[in-house]
């Protein structure tokens, strides 16, 4: 018998039918090769010694007695910190298919104990909200029959570029061309652009992949990927890379990486993409970006110039601004200057309210090439769990708000908005995307949808994974420990890359063909979409039809 | 599908001439209205001075409007010389409410420069049309220009040119342009109708824009007076012509690489390149989406023809010095200028730009691969 007082539990006891995720073994294929708990990056199974007693009776020899087995066996950890985020990697290495993840269908009791140690549990990944988004919602209805006819989307020639970087009036561009004067960069990009992940964020091999993609798919498919590299600065060797033309260089409150940027600006054989300067994230607006020590690597270290081991917060506004105002003045005029003129430069900022105060503010700023407005449906790698749910705005009002906004002045075509949050978050990703271009935005950034199909990232929406941020994700992807990112190749992501983006202009033929629109991207095309809710419509002016 | 046909020629000509091609095409249309655009207009009683007068088209659908008209144009300080009065036979014409076909000559206001004068032309338009809208639509103003006459009408077009007793030489012209079929992807409305006007432009287009919506969105927020409008997707055109030529001051020549501008790897390698990109860019709302030929006439008597990317639309142009055709199909060609050679016809193709100059010595076929004269660019 044991007695009450011994069994052992404490406020934050859980069982493990506590957790959202149970780990179902089983004894009977399981030859203890140990190689699930080897994977687990969470630690969330072990290894144990169990001695169990065997009731022993022999009749003849009238004596009573027990017998003891010994074994070695796997259990899952209850305590909060180590509990299970249903990777899956344990049942992926298991070669007896012996162990795996199920979701706990009944409520979780962990969610009261997340916050120990007075920390959010989760600092990272995903929103939590699962199920069809507005952008999901939105259909293409407008197509083309009798006086236009569809066109072929296998046989027709598309152009599905737009432009990055500001567009003149223009009876302005013939003005400064015959008088020879400054006519701001523009870029022709892809309309899909692989948004700001840093290089602190994305392990060393994800980034390489990222990279050799990005350029199979320029200079191989002549599809003109370009990809943002979120704050924290770019490995020396690419920025004097051939490469850096299809980097979008971000500048962010931490101001990390800059001083190796502006160094190697002498040596840089050609200007990049474009420049972002960050002043908000979707995903946590109002809050800075933020390396955990973890993942503060001595290469990352060395790239940002910190020590290494290191939290690197970015304080959540640029320290030497304190208006839009300000920093359009001093910010995008510094850094179009600091390269000469010649790329684009536009701030990013997080969907709310106000962003088109901004945006108004941006246009009359001559020096102002975009805005990209993230949404609240962004991912981040370091968030606490309230900003990400409950802080921020939805993407699809802000654009067309935004948009409509420029049309009312007649000048739609001179300040591109891009957007994001939450493109692709259901799969749906060229759909979004090509949503939000007919709301009104130019193109769009992707950042989860990309780490998912060309890396495998196995975070969801219902809290699966989700461990961005402490450096132990199980792919590879956002961890800067070797033993773990030496499981992701960069040659397959590069591959990945390839075949996303391939397939993304195929499907946007797709939309485009039956529209009967091939020659140009049908930014604020809002006549042909569609949603079956009457609000929605209203609200985004467009066609109502159930 | 409309069916659209221009006869250009150096003597003036009546304008059933080209109802008969429009009836050589009569399978591509429905019959459903006629829209016609007369220009180096002469008529049989009036000896009409170009340089010193205008002309005000449309229709007066009740007496009181067309009282109002009288007056609002004395009180604009418009002077009448002439009212062209045409021979009608109502029962030819299938609508009720058409009190009385306005082609009224005027004398040129005196002490405007010439571009006070197109303003002013152009605003008086603009405010008769917004009057007849005040008034439940019983005044549809389509043009007030010089050497302007432009008619539009509800049925089939033959119908209607017996109906207005088009074939009794009265009126006659140098440039004809005709359109068969009212607009019908919205509401049926005169307004709706091609050829489309603007300050001596005139356009008509077969097929629908598909990028209307954004391309009108941006003219319209550009509160230049005289885009508005937009009953038609084809309306548009009309403007970006204007735009081009008359905003941007570029030659004819631009309008095309305006709407279908090439491809970054064609531009790479034109003489012109990096020019067109820049203004491919600034001008990347107008790009239209096609299936289009455009076909428009200059207040200089110069024509064009002109088709979308995709040349998903027929059109076809021929004649001889002296006497050209543009027309959907070949058989309106062969009905308006008989005595060429067909051999010679010309089909567009999508880099193409024809113009018929106003001597109509030969036709211009110009590609969007040459080089043209842009002295700013240079
Ligand atoms: S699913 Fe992942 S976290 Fe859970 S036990 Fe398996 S490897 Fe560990
Ligand atoms: S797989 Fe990696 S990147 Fe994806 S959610 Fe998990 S930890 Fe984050």
């Amino acid at each position: 018998m044991v007695s009450v007082r011994s069994v052992y539990t404490q406020p934050s006891s859980l069982t493990y039918s506590d957790l959202p995720w149970i780990i179902e073994h089983r004894e009977d294929r399981c030859t203890l090769c140990g190689q699930c708990t080897a994977v687990c990056p969470k630690q969330a199974i072990y290894l144990t010694y169990r001695r169990q007693r065997v009731p022993k009776l022999d009749i003849l020899k009238k004596k009573r007695g027990n017998e003891y087995r010994h074994f070695v066996g796997i259990r899952q950890n209850t305590e909060v910190d180590k509990m299970c985020i249903g990777c899956g990697m344990c049942s992926s290495v298991c070669p007896n298919e012996a162990i795996g993840p199920v979701p706990n269908p009944n409520e979780h009791r962990s969610k009261f104990h997340m916050d120990q140690k007075g920390d959010s549990w989760k600092r990272g990944g995903r929103r939590n909200l699962s199920g069809r988004t507005v952008l999901d919602r939105l259909s293409f209805g407008r197509i083309s029959m009798l006086t236009d006819p569809a066109l072929d989307a296998g046989r027709h020639e598309f152009n599905a570029n737009t432009i990055l970087g500001r567009v003149l009036p223009p009876e302005e561009y013939i003005r400064r061309q015959a008088a020879g004067e400054w006519i701001p960069p523009t870029r022709e990009i892809f309309p899909f652009v692989i948004g700001s992940m840093s290089f602190g964020g994305l392990s060393p091999n994800m980034w390489l992949g990222l990279l050799q993609g990005v350029a199979y798919c320029n200079e191989v498919l002549g599809i003109p990927v370009v990809m943002a590299t979120g704050e924290g600065g770019c490995p020396p060797w690419v920025l004097k890379s051939p490469f850096l033309k299809y980097i979008i260089l971000q500048i962010a409150s931490g101001y990390f990486g800059w001083d190796e940027i502006i160094r190697a600006i002498p040596e840089m054989q050609c200007d990049p993409a474009a420049i972002e300067i960050k002043y908000g994230q979707g995903a946590k607006p109002g809050d800075g970006g933020l390396l955990m020590w973890f993942k503060v690597s001595k290469l990352i270290a060395r790239l940002r110039g910190v020590p290494e081991g290191v939290d690197l917060p970015s304080p959540p506004v640029h320290q030497t601004l304190y208006s839009i105002e300000e920093s359009v003045m001093k910010m995008i005029q510094t850094m179009s200057m600091a390269f000469n003129f010649r790329v684009p430069v536009y701030p990013k900022i997080s969907g709310s309210t106000s962003a088109k105060s901004v945006l108004n503010n941006l246009v009359r700023n001559p020096y102002a090439s975009g805005m990209l407005i993230d949404g609240i449906d962004g991912g981040t790698g370091a968030a606490y769990n309230v900003s990400m749910d409950a802080t921020g705005y939805p993407i699809a009002s802000n654009v067309r708000e935004c948009y409509q906004d420029l049309v009312a002045q007649g000048r739609q075509n001179e300040i591109p908005i891009f957007a994001a949050g939450g493109v692709g978050k259901n799969g749906n990703v060229t759909q979004n995307g090509m949503a939000l271009i007919m709301l009104g935005a130019s193109g769009v950034h992707i950042g989860k949808y990309i780490m998912q199909a060309c890396a495998g990232c196995l975070g969801n929406e219902l809290g699966r994974c989700n461990v961005c941020n402490v450096g132990i994700c199980p792919k590879g992807i956002t961890s800067q420990n070797e033993k773990l990112y030496r499981r992701l190749d960069p040659d397959d992501v590069a591959q990945r890359v390839a075949d996303t983006f391939s397939s993304i202009k195929t499907e946007m033929k797709k939309i485009m063909a039956p529209l009967g629109r091939s020659q140009s991207l049908p930014i604020g095309m809002s006549d042909a979409l569609t949603i079956d809710d009457k609000d929605v419509a209203d609200r985004l002016g467009i066609k109502y039809a159930c | 599908m409309c069916r659209l046909a221009l006869k250009t020629a150096d003597t003036p000509f009546s304008p059933y001439e080209v109802l008969t091609g429009m009836e050589a095409m009569q399978e591509g249309y429905d019959g459903s209205g006629l829209g016609l655009l007369l220009r180096g207009v002469s008529f049989e009683d009036y000896k009409y001075k170009k340089d010193e007068q205008i002309i005000l088209s449309g229709i007066a659908h009740t007496e009181a409007a067309f009282k109002r008209l009288q007056r609002l144009m004395e009180e604009r300080g418009f002077e009448q010389d002439y009212d062209h009065r045409f021979k009608v036979d109502s029962s030819q014409i299938d609508t009720s409410d058409r009190y009385q076909y306005i082609v009224r000559v005027y004398k040129k206001p005196e002490g405007l420069t010439e571009k006070e004068l197109e303003d002013r032309l152009m605003q008086t338009r603009l405010f008769l049309r917004k009057n007849g809208e005040e008034h439940g639509n019983d005044l549809t103003i389509f043009s007030f220009w010089s050497d302007v006459v432009t008619i539009k009408e509800v049925g089939w077009p033959l119908q209607v040119g017996d109906g207005l007793g088009l074939n009794d030489e009265r009126i006659k012209a140098r440039v004809v342009m005709a359109q068969g079929r009212q607009n019908t992807n919205y509401g049926i409305n005169l307004y709706a109708c091609h050829p489309f006007f603007i300050q001596g432009i005139a356009t008509m287009t077969n097929g629908e824009n598909t990028a209307f919506v954004p391309i009108k969105e941006w003219l319209e927020g550009k509160k230049i007076p005289g885009y508005m409008g937009y009953q038609s997707d084809s309306e548009v055109f009309a403007h970006i012509l204007h735009y081009v030529t008359k905003r941007l001051n570029l030659p004819l020549a631009a309008y095309k690489h305006v709407i279908t501008p090439l491809k970054t790897e064609e531009l790479n390698a034109h003489p012109q390149g990096d020019f067109l990109k820049g203004l491919r860019t600034a001008c990347r709302r107008l790009i239209i989406d096609g299936p289009n030929a455009i076909i428009g006439t200059l207040p200089d008597e110069t024509c064009m023809l002109v088709m979308d990317q995709k040349k998903m639309r027929p059109a076809t142009v021929g004649g001889r010095p002296g006497a050209w055709a543009i027309a959907s199909e070949m058989c309106g060609v062969e009905a308006l200028v008989p005595d060429r050679d067909p051999a010679l016809d010309f089909q567009p193709m999508r880099e193409h730009t024809v113009i018929i100059p106003p001597e109509r010595k030969e036709l211009q076929i110009w590609s969007q691969f040459d080089q043209f004269t842009l002295s700013q660019a240079a």
